[in-house]
C-alpha cells in the first residue's frame, strides 16, 4: 500500500487555483496549514529564544551589562508573550496535530478546512498586533506576560496591543480547538473506535477541550483590563472599588489550564515516539488515555496554587494544594507507562528517540520542582524566584520544547519526504541538551538562595551560578543553529525519505512520504490497536 | 485550492456550533462571576443602584427577544417544510424585532448619558465605589450584549440573502439552524442579564 500513491503529486507539489505564496496562504489543505504555523511559529521562536539570550548576557554580571532596567522589563515581557502566546500554546497542535490529526485518525482533511485557514490567519494578525505593542508611541510593555492589574492600566507603556494581541490569539487558538473536537468525533475512519485512536489524537482531544473552555475566560479578563484602560469602567482597579486579586483569580483560571494545553500534545508525542523506537506497543495504552481526561479536567482546579502569597483563605490554600499534589499522579503514570514501554523493547537509538528520552529527564526534573511550589510552606520561600523561572522552562520549553525537536524530527520524513542528517541532528542535540541543563539548573539554586525573578541587577553573591547560567544560554543557542541549519539543509537536499522510515505502526505510515493532497486514495478500514507491529513493514 | 469533494456533515456543523456557544457562554461566565464577587462586597450599593433602571424598559426587551426567538424558531421549521415565503417572514420579524430591541438600548443609554452617567464620568464617581462597579459591569455587560445582537441580526440578514438565493432550502438548512442556535444563546443572555441589573434589588 505504501507506495501506491506515487504516481499523485505531493501536496507539497499541488498545483491549485493559486500560484506561489499565494497558494500556500489561501490553501486549505491541513499540511499546507500546519506548515504555513510551522514557518510563522519557528520565525518567532528564533525571536523569543534571541531575546532570552539578551536577558541571560544582561545577567552574565551584576548591574548594567547590555541594557538599562527598564528595557530589560520590556525584553522579558516580550520575551514571555512571543513564547507563551505565539510558540507554545499554538506550537503541537496547530502544526504537528494539523498535519497529523487527520491523517492519523484516516481522514482527508479536517471537519472544517476553511475555519482552520481562517484560524490561522487570526493568528496572524493577534501576532502582529501584538509585536505592533514594541514599536508604538510609549515604549514596549513592561507588566511581564501576566498584565498583573494594577500595574497594567497604570503603566503609560503600551499595554493596548499587547493584550489585545492575547486575546485574538487566544481565538485563533479557540477555533483550532473546536475544529479538532468536531473532526475527532466525527471523521475517524471506519473501524476506528475511540480506544483503537492513537495516542497523540487523544492528546490533541484532551487539549482541544481545554482550549475551548478555558480560553473564553482569559479573553473576557483581557478585555476588562481594556476595558478598564480605555472606558475607565472599574474592575480591577482598587482606587474604583475594584479587586486586583480578582483579576489573578481570573487570568490564572485560563493560565494555569493553558500549561495543560502545553503539555498533553508534548505528551502525545512521546507516546507516539516511544513504542515506534521500541518496537514494542505502548505500555497500559488505557492508562494514558485516562490520564489525559484526568490531567485535562483536574488541571481545571489547581489555578489558585499560582496566588499562595496573593491573600487566600487557608482552607483555599488547602484544597488549591491538595489539587496540585493530585494533579501530578496522572502525569507520573504516563511516566511509568513510558518507561514500562522501554523495557526489554528492542531500541532504535535516533534523533527522535533521543529527544523523546531527554524529555522524560527534564520533565522529571521539572514535574518534581512543581510539588515543591505546590506545598504551602516552601512555595513561601521561593514564590517569585528564579526556581519557579527554572521550574517552568524545565516544564515548558523542557517538555513542550523537547517534544517539539522530537516531532519534528520524527516526522520530518513524513512532511519533507527526505531524511535530515543524523550525525549533525545528534550532535545538535548533544549540545542543546547540555546547553539547556548548565542554563537552568543553576537558576534553582539561585532561586532557593533568593534570587527574585524579573530583576535586572542582583547582589554579589549571586555573580558566580549566574556565569555559568549565562554561559549555559550560549551553549544551547549554538545547538540550535545546529539543529535548525541542519533541518532547514535536509529539507531541501537531504536523502529521499521511504514512505515508513522508522516502522511505524500508526496510520501516517501508511501512506506515501510526502502525502498525497488528500492522503488517501480510500479511507483505510482499521481493525489492529493502534500500537500493533505486527505487520508493519520498514521502508 | 479547495478540497476536490465537498465534505457534508449538518451533524458535525450543529456540534462545532454548540461548542461555539459553550465558549460564548464562558465569555460571559467571566464577567458574571465579576458580578457575583462585587455583588457580593457592595450589596448595599448595588441594590441602590440596580433602582436606577427602568424596569419597564428592560421587560418590554425581554419580550421583545422572546418573542424573537420564538419566530426563529417558525422560521426554521418553514424551512423544514419547504414553505419560502413563511422563512423569509418569520426571519424577517427576527430582525425588525432586533432592531426595536436596539432603538430601546439606545434610548436607555443615552438617558443615563444625559444624565451624566458614564463611567468615568464626575458624577458616578461622586456616587461611589459599589455604584462604579455596579454601572461599569452594566454598561459592560449589556453593551458586549448588544455587540452579540448586532453580530447576531448581520449574520440572520445574511441567511436572509440566501434564502432567497435558494442557497438554504428545504434540504439543505443547517446554517439556517445555527444562526438560529447564535440567536438563542444571544437571548438566553438577555435572560440572565435582564434580572441581575433590573430586578434584583
Amino acid at each position: 500500500m505504501s507506495n501506491s500513491h506515487n504516481q499523485e503529486s505531493s501536496y507539497l507539489d499541488y498545483k491549485g487555483r493559486f500560484k506561489g505564496i499565494f497558494a500556500w496562504i489561501f490553501s486549505t489543505d491541513h499540511k499546507r496549514i500546519a506548515l504555513l504555523y510551522l514557518y510563522s511559529i519557528a520565525t518567532f521562536f528564533i525571536v523569543g529564544a534571541l531575546l532570552g539570550l539578551a536577558m541571560k548576557l544582561e545577567l552574565i554580571a551584576p548591574g548594567k551589562t547590555i541594557m538599562e532596567a527598564k528595557t530589560y522589563n520590556g525584553v522579558f515581557t516580550l520575551h514571555g508573550i512571543t513564547m507563551i502566546f505565539l510558540i507554545v500554546i499554538p506550537g503541537l497542535p496547530a502544526v504537528f496535530g494539523n498535519f497529523l490529526l487527520p491523517i492519523m485518525i484516516g481522514a482527508k482533511d479536517v471537519s472544517f478546512p476553511r475555519l482552520n485557514l481562517l484560524s490561522w490567519w487570526v493568528y496572524i494578525f493577534g501576532a502582529a498586533v501584538a509585536i505592533s505593542s514594541q514599536f508604538l508611541g510609549n515604549g514596549p510593555p513592561d507588566t511581564g506576560w501576566t498584565f498583573y492589574a494594577p500595574y497594567s492600566f497604570r503603566t503609560t507603556t503600551n499595554m493596548l496591543p499587547a493584550v489585545l494581541g492575547a486575546f485574538i490569539l487566544g481565538f485563533s487558538s479557540i477555533l483550532t480547538g473546536l475544529n479538532f473536537i468536531v473532526t475527532i468525533h466525527r471523521m475517524r475512519a471506519p473501524g476506528m473506535s475511540w480506544l483503537k485512536m492513537p495516542l497523540f489524537p487523544w492528546a490533541l482531544y484532551g487539549t482541544a477541550w481545554i482550549q475551548l473552555l478555558a480560553t473564553p475566560i482569559v479573553g473576557i479578563t483581557l478585555l476588562m483590563i481594556v476595558a478598564e484602560r480605555t472606558l475607565h469602567i472599574g474592575f480591577f482597579d482598587p482606587t474604583l472599588g475594584g479587586d486586583p486579586v480578582l483579576y489573578q483569580h481570573l487570568f490564572w483560571i485560563y493560565s494555569h489550564p493553558a500549561v495543560y494545553i502545553m503539555i498533553l500534545p508534548a505528551m502525545g508525542v512521546i507516546s507516539e515516539i516511544l513504542p515506534t523506537f521500541a518496537r514494542k506497543p505502548i505500555f497500559g495504552y488505557k492508562a494514558i488515555v485516562v490520564s489525559t481526561l484526568l490531567i485535562a479536567f483536574i488541571g481545571y482546579f489547581v489555578w489558585g496554587h499560582h496566588m499562595f502569597t496573593a491573600g487566600m483563605s487557608g482552607t483555599a490554600q488547602f484544597a488549591f494544594s491538595f489539587l496540585t499534589f493530585l494533579v501530578a499522579i496522572p502525569s507520573a503514570i504516563k511516566v511509568f507507562n513510558w518507561i514500562a514501554t522501554l523495557y526489554k523493547g528492542s531500541i532504535q537509538l535516533k534523533t527522535p528517540f533521543y529527544w523523546a528520552v531527554s524529555f522524560l529527564f527534564v520533565f522529571m526534573i521539572g514535574g518534581l520542582s512543581g510539588l515543591v511550589l505546590g506545598s504551602l510552606a516552601t512555595n513561601v520561600h521561593v514564590h517569585d524566584t528564579a526556581f519557579v523561572v527554572a521550574h517552568f522552562h524545565f516544564i515548558v520549553f523542557g517538555g513542550v520544547g523537547y517534544a517539539f525537536f522530537a516531532a519534528l524530527h520524527y516526522w520530518f520524513p513524513k512532511i519533507y519526504g527526505k531524511m535530515y542528517d543524523e550525525g549533525w541532528a545528534n550532535t545538535g542535540w548533544v549540545i542543546f541538551f547540555m546547553g539547556f541543563l548548565i542554563l537552568y539548573l543553576p537558576m534553582f539554586v539561585l532561586g532557593i538562595m533568593g534570587m527574585p525573578r524579573r530583576y535586572f541587577d542582583y547582589v554579589d553573591e549571586f555573580s558566580r551560578l549566574n556565569i555559568v547560567s549565562s554561559l549555559g544560554a550560549i551553549l544551547m543557542i549554538f545547538g540550535l543553529i545546529v539543529i535548525i541549519l541542519n533541518l532547514v539543509r535536509s529539507a531541501r537536499y537531504g536523502k529521499t525519505a521511504m514512505a515508513n522510515p522508522w516502522g511505524g505502526p500508526t496510520l501516517e505510515w501508511q501512506i506515501s512520504s510526502p502525502p498525497a493532497l488528500e492522503n488517501f486514495n480510500e479511507i483505510p478500514v482499521v481493525s489492529k490497536d493502534p500500537y500493533d507491529f505486527s505487520n508493519v513493514k520498514l521502508g | 485550492m479547495s478540497t476536490v469533494a465537498v465534505h457534508r456533515d449538518d451533524v458535525g456543523s450543529k456540534i462545532g456550533m454548540w461548542l461555539f456557544i459553550f465558549t460564548e457562554l464562558l465569555l460571559f461566565g467571566g464577567l458574571f462571576i465579576v458580578y457575583a464577587v462585587y455583588r457580593y462586597k457592595n450589596p448595599v450599593a448595588f441594590h441602590l443602584a440596580g433602582e436606577e433602571l427602568d424596569v419597564t424598559v428592560g421587560t418590554l426587551n425581554t419580550v421583545i427577544l422572546l418573542i424573537s426567538s420564538a419566530t426563529v424558531a417558525m422560521s426554521i421549521s418553514a424551512v423544514q417544510y419547504g414553505n419560502k415565503r413563511a422563512t423569509l417572514s418569520y426571519l424577517l420579524i427576527t430582525i425588525l424585532l432586533a432592531l426595536f430591541f436596539m432603538i430601546n438600548k439606545y434610548f436607555e443609554w443615552s438617558g443615563k448619558f444625559g444624565h451624566g452617567m458614564y463611567p468615568g464620568s464626575e458624577k458616578l464617581t461622586e456616587l461611589g465605589q459599589g455604584e462604579v462597579l455596579f454601572f461599569g459591569l452594566y454598561f459592560a455587560m449589556t453593551g458586549l450584549h448588544a455587540l452579540h445582537i448586532i453580530i447576531g441580526v448581520t449574520i440572520l440578514l445574511i441567511m436572509l440573502v440566501r434564502i432567497m438565493n435558494n442557497k438554504i432550502n428545504k434540504t439543505y438548512f443547517v446554517q439556517l439552524e445555527n444562526s438560529g442556535l447564535y440567536w438563542h444563546l444571544v437571548d438566553i443572555i438577555w435572560i440572565f442579564l435582564f434580572p441581575l441589573f433590573y430586578l434584583i434589588s
